[in-house]
């Protein structure tokens, strides 16, 4: 038995196999990509015994090795490449025993490829419930390989498992008929010259490398274009081949399970709880009303029950910052070390506590089955801008952070509403934006009640996000008739069963969720405010290094503070950053920004969290350390407009500000996962443009009516 | 020619044939097999898209989609 073999864990969606895999695994497990693909892979540690640490891998839930989805197409990739680095030793089929019949499709199909397998029957108590009695006893005897009971939920029977997958690693069993479907039987000659000409001794393998050699990626071209000449020599035709198969297999399944399940069950209605919930969710009223309470909560959750954690983690940097300005001896290393490095930190930290809630609000909802009904009354609405009923789901999360919520966008079958979905995702207000929108709200809005219970502050932010989501519709709405595509895709999908959320697993979601956050956006935020402190402290020619001199020079009167004052606005203006700033400041001067802005601009265009970091730095490096009006916000509020002698941040800059960054793509990681779900730079740059047009023009109207 | 999309709440039909190969192959997949029965189970608030009951469980689907599946009453 080899000492480290891989366990694949294959199902359909929905039938509790993340559940399983997060009980084999726990927090040991790993989030990555298989190699040259971007869908996700989750793998983990399983001590099989004391010598052999398996490493089970999760793969994406599908009905068939016939992929629809792109993140089904890495199941089979890897189940017909024996080379493949994740090619399992065996694999663990889990099923719905409530559905058997259609799990047990794809359950023959994996067979057929030869590997050996282990048979999970999970969900018995939904069976149960249907009046459905599984013999698992029977049942595996027919099908000749280990047939185990598990409650994944709970994570029973987990034991019998481990059990029955050391016994196919040590003698592998596979099943006692050799083919439950035969393509031989019918092209025989064409599975052999398959056979013959590619080194594969499986007729089902072969069968795939005829049916699916276009999506392999380990297929070279010569080999596809010799396998469409056998397709034509043979007189194949693929999609009636796959339906002939389909059928016979399902044939086959019949004879299976008649004697192993036992029904009394009608089988036509849906359990009772799922039908009374669903008279509500789905009703013409309550399903939309209650959608609508369903979004508030998230919201509320999101700005409001985030925002004690989030005060304490930016008054915790904020002294952390202090103490060390104190404990460290004054210098170029220590101001890198805390204006630079620390603030950068705390500028990702801070928005853990939103990213959390709100995935925890969102697998809450998936797992519950809700997500489906949305899915479903909003479909025919998102329909008319050119979306999609899943397109909700890439849509909220776009709240949090654009680059999940586009990978969800997968889901999509229609390729058209799924490259929609994705253009217009990134003008839902993301999470980066809300501190923007904080500040330069608190700055010129007051805090002035309405209505008793609302805020004008509150309602101001209410209003960008709405802005935001009309906008993505509106947008959607008006490319979609720019975009044109053949390839049809289709809605059908499963309505699960509701079930009660298992914790662990949502907890398992939003710890994966902030830390691939921490881990992909940190780098780059914490690298550009690195990279800014530099460009803001040093400048070409010696200006910066002569300041002193120049001042003295100029302003002989100034003395003590206003001369170091004046000394660092002088050395900001003469650094790197400040001529970036001073150069762009004609083109942004239409929208009542300066050069300072300029810099907090340029320094976002990466990512826009950074823009109140940058001003924080901008503005603490021209000004005093120790003064009590410390914060952002009443460093902004002094700052004067040297041109007109008033304060610089008027309503009119403010909202002109607001706009722009409801609008900007201003994300490279947005951009970057945009490219590799769109296979290319033409959609992302395309994106990229359209949104800057209707940031630049917006922002500008809005300066000029304003101001 | 009667089909899915036809069915008023409750009623059920048996799957005949597919009129669309490529969602056929879908279907078949998911258990439409020709010769079963399904039965119409819900109508989304605005009229599109529907549920279905098929072998136990219940598919969701556009009008349009379902349109592509003719049943008959009785085999």
């Amino acid at each position: 038995m080899k000492k480290n073999p891989i366990i694949a864990i294959v199902g359909n969606p929905n039938i509790g196999k993340s559940s399983l895999f997060n009980q084999l695994t726990g927090l040991r497990q790993k989030v990555g990509n298989f190699p040259s693909v971007t869908v996700e892979k989750k793998s983990g540690p399983w001590m099989l015994n004391d010598a052999t640490e398996a490493v089970v891998v999760d793969l994406p839930g599908l009905y068939s090795l016939y992929p629809k989805a792109l993140d089904e197409r890495v199941v089979i990739d890897i189940l017909a490449n024996p080379a493949h680095e994740d090619y399992p030793d065996v694999v663990v089929v889990v099923a719905d025993a409530s559905n058997l019949k259609r799990n047990l499709l794809l359950f023959t199909q994996v067979a057929d490829l030869g590997l050996p397998v282990v048979l999970a029957l999970n969900m018995l108590d939904v069976a149960r419930d249907k009046n459905l009695q599984v013999n698992a006893v029977k049942l595996a005897m027919k099908l000749g390989v280990p047939v185990v009971r598990i409650n994944a939920r709970v994570g029973e029977g987990l034991d019998q498992l481990k059990q029955a997958v050391v016994q196919q690693l040590e003698s592998p069993k596979i099943s006692v008929e050799k083919y439950y479907f035969n393509p031989a039987d019918q092209f025989p000659e064409l599975i052999d010259e398959v056979k013959r000409t590619n080194d594969i001794s499986n007729n089902y393998l072969a069968l795939h490398h005829v049916q699916q050699h276009d999506i392999f990626s380990f297929v070279p071209h010569e080999k596809r274009v010799a396998y469409d000449k056998m397709i034509e020599k043979h007189g194949f035709k693929e999609s009636g081949f796959q339906a002939a198969e389909t059928m016979h297999r399902y044939a086959v399944i019949d004879g299976l399970v008649k004697e192993s399940v036992k029904t009394v069950a009608e089988f036509l209605v849906k359990p009772l709880w799922t039908r009374r919930l669903d008279e509500v969710l789905l009703h013409p009223i309550w399903g939309y009303a209650v959608f609508l309470a369903v979004l508030l909560v998230i919201f509320q959750a999101v700005f409001t029950f985030a925002s004690y954690p989030m005060d304490l983690i930016d008054a915790g940097m904020a002294s952390l910052n202090d103490w060390l300005k104190q404990q460290l001896p004054e210098g170029a290393l220590t101001d890198l070390l805390t204006d630079g490095l620390v603030a950068g930190i705390g500028g990702v930290v801070i928005f853990i506590p939103q990213i959390a809630f709100l995935f925890f609000l969102v697998s809450l909802l998936e797992e519950s089955g809700y997500m489906a009904r949305v899915m479903v009354i909003m479909d025919k609405l998102m329909r008319k801008f050119g979306l999609n009923g899943r397109s909700v789901v890439p849509l909220i999360s776009g709240v949090a952070c654009a680059v999940p919520a586009i990978m969800a966008a997968r889901s999509i079958g229609n390729r058209k509403e799924r490259l929609l979905t994705i253009l217009v995702t990134p003008l839902m207000s993301c999470s980066a934006r809300l501190p923007i929108y904080t500040v330069l709200i608190a700055l010129v809005v007051p805090s002035t009640a309405v209505l008793g219970f609302f805020t004008l502050q509150g309602l101001t932010l209410m209003g960008l996000y709405l802005l935001g989501l009309i906008s993505a519709l509106v947008s959607a709405w008006a490319i979609k008739g720019r975009v044109e595509s053949a390839e049809t895709g289709y809605f059908v999908m499963e309505m699960p069963t509701y079930q009660i959320p298992r914790w662990y697993h949502v907890g398992i979601a939003v710890w994966d969720s902030v830390k691939s956050f921490v881990t992909q956006a940190g780098k780059i935020i914490v690298a550009i405010s690195i990279i800014l402190w530099v460009l803001a402290t040093y400048g070409p020619g010696d200006a910066i290094s002569k300041a002193e001199e120049t001042i003295q020079k100029e302003q002989p009167k100034l003395t003590g503070a206003e001369m170091e004052n004046a000394v660092a606005a002088y050395k900001l203006e003469h650094s790197y950053a400040g001529h970036f700033g001073k150069f762009i400041e004609p083109a942004i001067a239409p929208l009542g920004y300066d050069w300072k802005i300029g810099i907090a601009l340029l320094a976002s265009f990466a990512a826009r969290e950074v823009f109140v970091g940058t001003m924080s730095t901008i503005y603490s490096i021209g000004s005093e350390a120790d003064e009590d009006n410390g914060t952002i916000k009443a460093r902004m509020r002094a700052e004067i407009n040297p041109k007109t002698g008033e304060a610089m941040y008027t309503p009119a800059l403010a909202f002109s500000l607001l706009v722009f960054y409801v609008f900007a793509m201003m994300c490279m990681s947005t951009i970057a996962t945009v490219k590799r779900e769109t296979h290319g730079w033409k959609w992302p740059l395309i994106q990229l443009a359209y949104m800057t047009v209707l940031a630049y023009g917006l922002a500008f109207l809005t300066y000029q009516v304003l101001r | 020619m009667k089909t899915i999309a036809d069915l008023q709440l409750g009623e059920r039909a048996f799957v005949k044939e597919f009129r669309q190969e490529d969602l056929s192959l879908k279907l078949l997949e998911m258990g439409f097999l020709p010769g079963i029965e399904v039965m119409l189970d819900f109508v989304a608030p605005l009229g599109d898209p529907i549920g279905v009951q098929v072998n136990g469980y219940c598919l969701a689907m556009r009008k349009e989609e379902a349109a592509t599946v003719i049943v008959e009453e009785s085999i």
